[in-house]
């Protein structure tokens, strides 16, 4: 390999760099992304500026996040912070039912009322006279902790998956893509249910369940969009410049990847979280009594017979906005990211 | 892998003193459903040190292939190669992707056709352009930013610094192109490979950008192959022209014989189909009738024959061989343009005179006046 010098003496002196710590510094994907929504709503806003004509605001609006998006984000992101706080929180403890005389008092309470010590019960008593509000958090806790890391890990799995077979293809595609199939080929919620049977109950079981089912869903969409963006010119460039098939993967096509695959993060999420519930809902998540949302809506469903709708209706309630703020969150994103070609 | 890099970098046969590039008896053929695509058949040239060869041909040509085969760029598994490419003296044909890296980028280089493509959209385009610096030439990040935005500023790209921290879809289509040959040229490539480098850019641009190119390649001493379908872009910037038809050379001659004395009936239809400025208004695009061939199965004789003004029946069945006209022009064909008997076959069909009999279209006849760029810039695009 020749020396620097002598392959630059026909570029001209380097002249110092004013900012270069805002390209070093750039060197997580969450960053990178942070940064170039930041960019898009710069230039839209200053081109907006310059014009104010109403296709421009059209353009500014869906650029914009909008005020959806972050009600939503806002209810998951409550909802996250109390139940990774459950512990320290001033909570009443999830499973202390109420002894003695006046036991049968204080269950099925509606919202708001209060117990013989008089003690205010925000969300009402289970039918055992539990206090519901705990539940419902502690019940989100792995919700939210069995959807969430069985994305995360799926993503990092299936998307691994998905990037080598998308950019290598040939045999090592159709192995992967015929395992991904027949992983595919169980109904979903039977896969769970199978792996949670040979593996016994618990979250972590639940996550590894979850984890499976969604695995071949993201190394699918991975990698559709990897055999997208290896067809274009740029991966060939950079190989032209002598980059390894890591370094294609990893820098060049990794990033467009993952771009393409961060609305359906959540979307993932949403339906993880509805498997789980309907793991527990079966009685086959977390072992009782520990709380989980679907556990809750099945032992609350008896009380339905007597008029007492708010004991399954406060998890029912709770699993549905999670469900429909992550499948907003979702759908905004997709929006928000499909970018005409042409403009770039 | 390491010992691969070293094997071809320090390989013995590397020899200094041979020719740059040497290109003997290429063929590329790809296996399709349909039968075998000769998309490169029997192609040599040589390349020294610092010169251009400028590669025209029309859509189909092989043009493209021929530049993908030189750099090794195909996929192996469907394509079927022979001959000989040396750089340096070393057989680059048969060498793999993993011990072709260490030439990629450091050795030889490639320009796209398409900056909208050919940059990574959601990569800045400081980290495009050092990340190669870091690879080949083992710079830090700080050493290397600095030369990305040296780089940028030899590119001709205003305020440099500014443009490393931005993304591709923030600037012109001009810029981007800027941006991908100072990408190409970052690590001082010896070779650099040019494919249409001009088609995708504004008329206004294309000028800007083939000067930048020869520019560079002067100020660096490298070898240029600026493949093109437009002899617009290549008359007044090449040393040698290469005139591809159906994966075949048929015209082959330094760049200011050529135009004086075309001899190919393909490369006059190629020049005639460049419009005039001077035409009248309203004038018909000459066009070449016809497609290219079939190149699975490609007619038996001139490949050229079925689409030739010229054509004879001997045309038809026998193909004809490549013939020196003079010393480095050479051409493939049974009637050359100029000859007595191509003008005979010209006043029998009504077809005019040829360009030689007075000043060829849009070039002096004199091969050693200059050629202006520019003017064939302007005639060849409009």
């Amino acid at each position: 390999m020749p020396p620097p010098d002598e392959t630059f003496s026909g570029a001209p002196e380097p002249s110092p760099l004013g900012d270069r710590d805002a390209l070093m510094g750039v060197n997580n994907l969450a960053a990178e992304v942070g940064m170039i929504e930041d960019d898009h709503a710069r230039i839209i806003g200053s081109e907006l500026a310059a014009e104010g004509d109403p296709e421009s605001a059209v353009a500014l609006a869906k650029r914009r996040l909008g005020v959806v998006f972050w009600i939503a984000t806002g209810i998951i992101g409550v909802l996250a912070l109390l139940a990774v706080f459950a512990d320290v929180l001033p909570l009443a403890n999830p499973n202390e039912q109420p002894r003695g005389a006046n036991a049968r008092l204080e269950q099925s309470l509606p919202p708001f009322s209060y117990r013989v010590d008089g003690s205010l019960t925000v969300l009402g008593t289970d039918s055992l006279g539990r206090d519901q509000l705990s539940r419902v958090i502690y019940g989100s806790r792995v919700a939210l902790g069995v959807g969430f890391a069985a994305v995360l890990i799926g993503t990092l799995i299936g998307g691994a998956i998905g990037l080598t077979s998308g950019y290598f293809r040939r045999g090592y595609d159709t192995v992967t893509m015929a395992g991904m199939d027949v992983l595919l080929a169980f109904p979903a919620l039977l896969l769970a249910l199978v792996i949670v049977a040979i593996r016994g109950k618990g979250p972590v079981n639940s996550t590894i369940a979850l984890t499976v089912v969604a695995i071949p869903t993201i190394a699918r969409l991975v990698r559709a969009n990897t055999m997208a963006f290896s067809q274009r010119e740029f991966v060939l460039a950079s190989r032209t410049l002598g980059a390894s098939h890591l370094r294609v993967i990893t820098k060049e096509l990794l990033p467009n990847v993952f771009l393409a695959l961060l609305p359906f993060i959540p979307l993932a999420i949403a339906v993880a979280i509805a498997a789980e519930g309907a793991l527990a809902y079966l009685g086959q998540s977390v072992e009782p009594p520990q709380a989980s949302l679907g556990g809750m809506i099945s032992q609350g469903q008896p009380q339905l017979e007597q008029g007492k709708w708010w004991v399954p209706g406060v998890p029912i309630v709770v699993l549905l906005a999670v469900l429909i703020s992550l499948n907003l969150i979702g759908d905004r994103l997709r929006e928000f990211f499909t970018i005409k070609d042409s403009a770039l | 892998m390491r010992r691969r890099q070293a094997k071809v970098l320090r390989t013995p046969d590397r020899d200094p003193s041979a020719p740059l590039l040497e290109v003997t008896d290429l063929r590329t053929s790809f296996r399709t459903p349909r039968g075998i695509v000769r998309a490169v058949d029997g192609v040599s040239f040589t390349l020294e040190r610092g010169r251009t060869v400028g590669i025209v041909g029309e859509s189909g040509s092989g043009k493209t292939v021929l530049s993908r085969s030189i750099m090794g760029l195909l996929p192996r598994a469907t394509t079927l190669r022979s001959g000989s490419v040396r750089y340096e003296g070393v057989e680059v044909l048969e060498l793999d992707a993993e011990a072709m890296r260490p030439l990629w980028g450091a050795e030889m280089a490639m320009v796209f056709q398409d900056p909208m493509t050919s940059l990574n959209p959601v990569v800045r385009i400081g980290r495009q352009i050092t990340e190669g610096l870091q690879l080949h030439l083992g710079m830090s990040k700080d050493e290397a930013e600095q030369t990305g935005v040296a780089l940028l500023g030899s590119v001709g790209i205003p305020e440099p610094a500014q443009r490393m921290r931005e993304y591709p879809h923030q600037l012109s289509g001009g810029m981007r192109q800027r941006v991908t040959i100072a990408i190409a040229l970052a690590c001082g490539p010896k070779l650099l490979m040019a494919d249409e480098p001009t088609t995708a850019l504004d008329v206004t641009v294309q000028a800007q950008i083939l000067d930048l190119l020869a520019e560079q390649q002067t100020e660096r001493y490298m070898a240029m192959v600026l493949v093109t379908h437009d002899l617009g872009v290549v008359a007044g910037r090449t040393d040698e022209i290469i005139v591809m038809y159906g994966g075949r050379i048929v015209e082959q001659a330094p760049t200011a014989k050529l135009f004086g004395n075309v001899k190919m009936p393909y490369t006059e239809a190629l020049l005639g189909s460049i419009p005039r400025i001077d035409d009248p208004s309203h004038t018909r695009l000459a066009a070449i009738a016809g497609r290219p061939p079939d190149l699975i199965n490609p007619p038996a004789g001139c490949n050229f024959a079925p689409r030739c003004p010229y054509v004879q029946e001997r045309c038809l069945v026998e193909e004809p061989p490549l013939v020196e006209d003079s010393p480095g022009h050479v051409y493939r064909c049974w009637y050359p343009v100029g000859s007595e008997e191509n003008l005979r076959i010209r006043s029998a069909r009504d077809l005019p005179a040829p360009p030689t009999a007075e000043a060829p279209r849009g070039v002096p006849a004199d091969p050693n006046v200059e050629v202006d760029p520019h003017a064939w810039h302007e005639t060849g695009d409009l």
